[in-house]
């Protein structure tokens, strides 16, 4: 494998300290220099390896995140930067990906599944066995009530036309797959993603 | 991608023409500034708008919005009547000697086999070549015969002249002259073009064909499947590439294979018309390896329930009558047929045209149920907005559901980017609240329709209960389980073929290559073009050697690129018909006497020889790639300059068919067309460097670098209309009304359109009523609901407005 830049740089900030100063006969200088600087605040943060959650150049980004050390605390995004190592965007992002920080702790992510019942005018919030024994419930339904076996020229067809399906376009591909299998299974015809639009 | 974002630097000449990389795919753009500053290349930008494309190119032509096709016909006609094609390549690579039917004709805008009542081309039988009795297509390889491909080609874009060009287009002569003169350096070996492109040419009742036309010039001047060449679809979302290549559209399987019609009653019916035999002698037909992919793909999706029996579980999939895309959807919605809608990350009430029908439609809805990171105006279509969404509550009785969901940081998993690269990525922290991943959702929705219907039966309970679903976790599988399974495994022990008292592969060994799968049962595989993604060696999505030892920008080491790890598609067309490479510069796969070998994965049969004449286009049945489409298009074999269904002039080509025939319009939707004598002015749709779709709105930076919606127009339209910067102005179609700030530019110019100067405008897509961005009217209360006749995408970059100066919205201030 070949020495990425990202590898080169850590190599040399450990050989400052470990040779290349004391081979120069300044024993424990690259100790001393080490200690002199300020800790590099990502220094105590988890680096991760991500892609850009936007468009489809998939821009590889690291994304930072850490805890205030509370036991009871979770992990945040601190920070995230271009992964110089991709060879597809070599470290830089766009605008929108250079902001993405503010997508992961956006205060407009949704936290709770959330119900609006008919004729309401507020959501209200639910737990998630609510949520997907009543969703169950409505699709078999439905699916029972209008499920075609066969069509009029008596030809088996099994499918189901009045749900849809809009799928994410921002899904990986192993939660695509999984969706395709969950919903082709019921029959469902009306199944899209984002391509066409 | 036919090639990659690295390959981008290769070019000589880069063309960007519907699209605008600059701001909509900078990264992407970064490799046209290295084309630009480390090989010599020349940027051409053809648009509407003087973008920052466009800024920094070379040549920058006007074009009116909807007219590509004009253009390009132009440019072919050019190509060809200055003899500035590639000849060897076309005459090897091409159908351009193949003889085409003698009943095939084009009048009057039409192409043979037209149904005026049905709209549609019902007989499509000579849209077709001549065959010899042995079914071969026949061929005049002097290319003599008047009804070789090139030379009905040549008869169709004889009407093209550059004055028809400027008369349609509005693009003056002497810049379109230059940007042929300019395309025409690369009819060689030696220099190459790419072609990059994106909602710009899809978004057209005529998209598919805007990019068939530039399929057909790269053939021309042989620019597929060399280094630098290409066409080259900037995809938009992270992963659209990906959960298109898992058949997520609605007549589609996993890795482009096709879900069966009502037509197809049985498995052999559905075989019967994907026998894909050659129709020249000796070529590969790689299609003909179809049955191997889908009874691989149902031993997936059904395991021991999918039989050679039960034709390997045939009846577990639905079978189609018709489309159901988004537009179908929305058209079943706003007429009362359709109950619930899952809506997983798409944002359809901001997505689909003609808002007010996309409302109407929800609201019709008996549940709605919506997973997303982020709030969305889908999930809040119910609620009063003032006059951006001004309902009454009260009134729809849809009962919503919206069930937070995990976003890239806090999963893990791949995303495919447009040059088919696999790439995992890693989970960094827990999502906020009580959100989970899409395959939670999913997998949970599943798991409790199949105990319910296990329990208490119901309608064909046989697929959901016979879907595979041993996951060590039923409701929630981990994405390496998955892409596994994506990938494929050997069901039974398999024999090696050289010599079958051998085992090559082990019952549960992952499959290398999709090469071993089989039609018998004995493999599995979801996605058969993802196959090689996940082997015995490892997660090839997780690797990260940035290594690229041609220099040619292929990293082959770089997570996995699908077909086969292979970066440029076609490649084999990279050398002449002996093997040899067109030339130096541009040396990518070669035949070194025994094997073909070069900087990638051969996109070819690895050690057949050139004296086989085995064609480069292995994908289709004659081993050529196509001048003459024969039936693939459903308006026709080849490109035709249709006017926008808003349509701005009567056609000049033929003003008695003005717009495409085939154009896909529903009855509900057929007055909802506008005309110029009411809306005089073009507007086009745009996307904005600091915004993503209706996501960013969400995110505090973004809203504060692009605040609000605008519309952007010239100084002529602007000093006519008593507009100034700031103002507020309303834009009207036929479809609806809207309210925005007036950014006047000089970015956009009239545009001479058969000798009368049109003015356009453009709006950004991204703004609404929720997010921390000023409240605005969504843009797609103005745009048309029709669909491109290929793909049905809606043509959100061409329809007919008016403006006028306005006071402001209730809610906003008169001035910033």
């Amino acid at each position: 494998m070949a020495v990425t830049r990202r590898q080169f740089m850590k190599v040399s900030a450990a050989g400052l300290a470990a040779s290349s100063v004391g081979a120069l006969g300044f024993i424990g200088a690259g100790e001393g220099l080490a200690a002199g600087v300020r800790p590099f605040r990502l220094e105590k943060a988890t680096e991760t390896r991500n892609t850009c959650p936007y468009c489809a150049v998939g821009c590889g980004v690291l994304v930072y995140s850490a805890t205030d050390g509370a036991k009871d605390a979770k992990a945040k995004v601190i920070h995230i930067e271009g992964d110089s190592d991709n060879p597809i965007n070599r470290g830089t992002l766009c605008p929108r990906g250079a902001a993405s920080l503010g997508f992961a702790n956006s205060p407009n992510r949704l936290q709770y599944p959330m119900h609006r019942k008919p004729g309401s005018d507020k959501f209200e919030r639910v737990s998630w066995d609510f949520a997907m024994e009543r969703i169950a419930k409505l699709a078999k339904e439905d699916r029972d009530k209008n499920f075609v076996a066969k069509n009029r020229d008596g030809v088996t067809v099994n499918r189901w036309v009045s749900t849809g399906f809009l799928a994410g376009s921002a899904c990986s591909n192993e939660a695509g797959y999984l969706t395709y299998k969950a919903i082709r299974s019921t029959g469902i015809l009306a199944l899209e993603n984002q391509a066409r639009i | 991608m036919t090639n990659s974002w690295n390959d981008i630097k290769n070019a000589d000449v880069v063309l960007i023409m519907g699209g605008n990389a600059a701001e909509a795919h900078p990264c992407g753009f970064k490799w046209v500034t290295e084309a630009k500053a480390n090989n010599g290349a020349k940027l051409i930008v053809v648009d509407p708008r003087f973008t920052r494309s466009a800024a920094v190119s070379d040549l920058y032509a006007p074009i009116r919005p909807g007219t590509d096709i004009a253009f390009l016909s132009g440019l072919m006609r050019y190509l060809l009547g200055n003899g500035k094609i590639h000849q060897q390549y076309v005459n090897a690579y091409t159908n351009a000697s193949y003889i085409v039917k003698e009943g095939f004709k084009f009048e009057d805008g039409l192409f043979t086999g037209y149904d005026e009542a049905r709209k549609n081309y019902v007989d499509r039988s000579a849209w077709e070549y001549e065959f010899d009795e042995q079914g071969m297509a026949k061929v005049d390889e002097t290319l003599q015969n008047p009804r070789c491909a090139i030379n009905l080609l040549k008869a169709h874009v004889e009407r093209y002249t550059p004055e028809m060009v400027e008369r349609i287009c509005g693009t003056p002569k002497d810049k379109f002259l230059k940007v042929c003169e300019l395309i025409a350096t690369t009819a060689n070996g030696e220099r190459s073009m790419t072609s990059l492109y994106a909602l710009g040419w899809t978004q057209h009742t005529t998209g598919a064909q805007n990019i068939r036309s530039m399929a057909m010039i790269q053939l021309l001047l042989g620019n597929m499947g060399i280094p630098g060449g290409g066409v080259n679809a900037l995809r938009g979302h992270s992963n659209v590439q990906g959960i298109t290549d898992f058949g997520l559209l609605t007549t589609s399987t996993p890795g482009y294979l096709v879900l069966p019609t009502e037509r197809e009653a049985t498995y052999a019916d559905y075989m019967k018309s994907r026998a894909f035999k050659p129709i020249r002698p000796g070529q590969t037909s790689f299609w003909q390896n179809y049955g191997k992919f889908f009874v691989s793909q149902q031993k997936s999706l059904f395991g021991n329930a999918a039989t050679k029996e039960n034709d390997w579980a045939y009846d577990y999939l639905p079978k189609f009558d018709t489309a159901y895309d988004v537009m179908k959807m929305v058209d079943m919605m706003a007429g009362g047929q359709m109950n619930g809608l899952f809506c997983q990350g798409l944002n359809v009430m901001m997505a689909a045209p003609n808002k007010a029908k996309v409302h109407a439609g929800l609201a019709k809805l008996k549940w709605l149920v919506i997973m997303d990171p982020l709030e969305t105006e889908t999930g809040r279509f119910w609620e009063n907005h003032g006059e951006f969404n001004n309902v009454d509550p009260k009134a729809i009785q849809t009962e919503v559901f919206q069930l937070p969901t995990t976003a890239y940081a806090e999963d893990e998993g791949t995303f495919t980017n447009s040059s088919r690269v696999i790439q995992w990525h890693w989970k960094s922290v827990e999502g906020p609240g009580e959100s989970r991943s899409d395959i939670q959702i999913v997998a949970e929705l599943h798991t409790r329709l199949r105990a319910l219907y296990s329990k208490d039966g119901g309608a064909f309970p046989d697929a959901i209960l016979n879907t595979t679903w041993d996951y060590a976790k039923p409701a929630h599988p981990e994405p390496v389980e998955l892409l596994k399974e994506i990938n494929g495994y050997a069901l039974e022990d398999l024999p090696d073929p050289a010599d079958p008292t051998k085992v090559m592969l082990k019952a549960g060994q992952l499959l290398p290559g999709f090469a071993v799968m089989r039609d018998d049962g004995k493999t599995s595989g979801g996605c058969w073009i993802y196959t090689g993604v996940y082997t015995d060696a490892g997660n090839m999505s997780m690797r990260r050697d940035s290594s690229d030892p041609s220099g040619l920008g292929v990293h082959p080491n770089w997570g996995y690129a699908w077909p086969a790890n292979r970066r440029i598609l076609y490649n084999r067309a990279s050398a002449d018909p002996a093997g040899k490479a067109w030339s130096e510069r541009k040396k990518y796969i070669t035949w070194n006497g025994s094997r073909w070998v070069g900087a990638d994965v051969p996109d070819y049969a690895p050690t057949v020889a050139p004296d086989k004449s085995v064609g480069p286009f292995i994908m289709n049945p004659e081993g050529t790639a196509r001048l003459f489409a024969r039936t693939a298009m459903p308006d026709g074999p080849f490109p035709e300059h249709y006017e926008p269904m808003d349509a701005y002039i009567a056609n000049p080509l033929h003003p008695k068919v003005t717009t495409n025939p085939v154009a896909r319009v529903f009855a509900a939707d057929a007055k909802s067309f506008g005309t110029p004598d009411k809306f005089p002015i073009v507007a086009t749709s745009y996307r904005l460097a600091e915004h993503f779709h209706y996501w960013t709105k969400n995110v505090h930076d973004n809203s504060v670098l692009q605040p609000e919606m605008f519309v952007e127009m010239g100084e002529r339209l602007a000093k006519a209309k008593g507009i100034k910067n700031g103002d507020w102005v309303e834009v009207s179609s036929q479809r609806g009304m809207i309210k925005a700030k007036a950014s006047v530019s000089k970015r956009f110019r009239p545009i001479m359109v058969d000798g009368k100067p049109c003015d356009v405008i453009g709006l950004p897509i991204h703004y609404g009523f929720v997010g921390m961005t000023r409240k605005s009217y969504p843009l797609n209360t103005l745009t048309p609901a029709v669909g491109d006749a290929s793909t049905n995408t809606p043509e959100y970059k061409a329809f007919l407005v008016e403006v006028k100066k306005t006071t402001p919205p209730a809610s906003q201030p008169a001035t910033v």
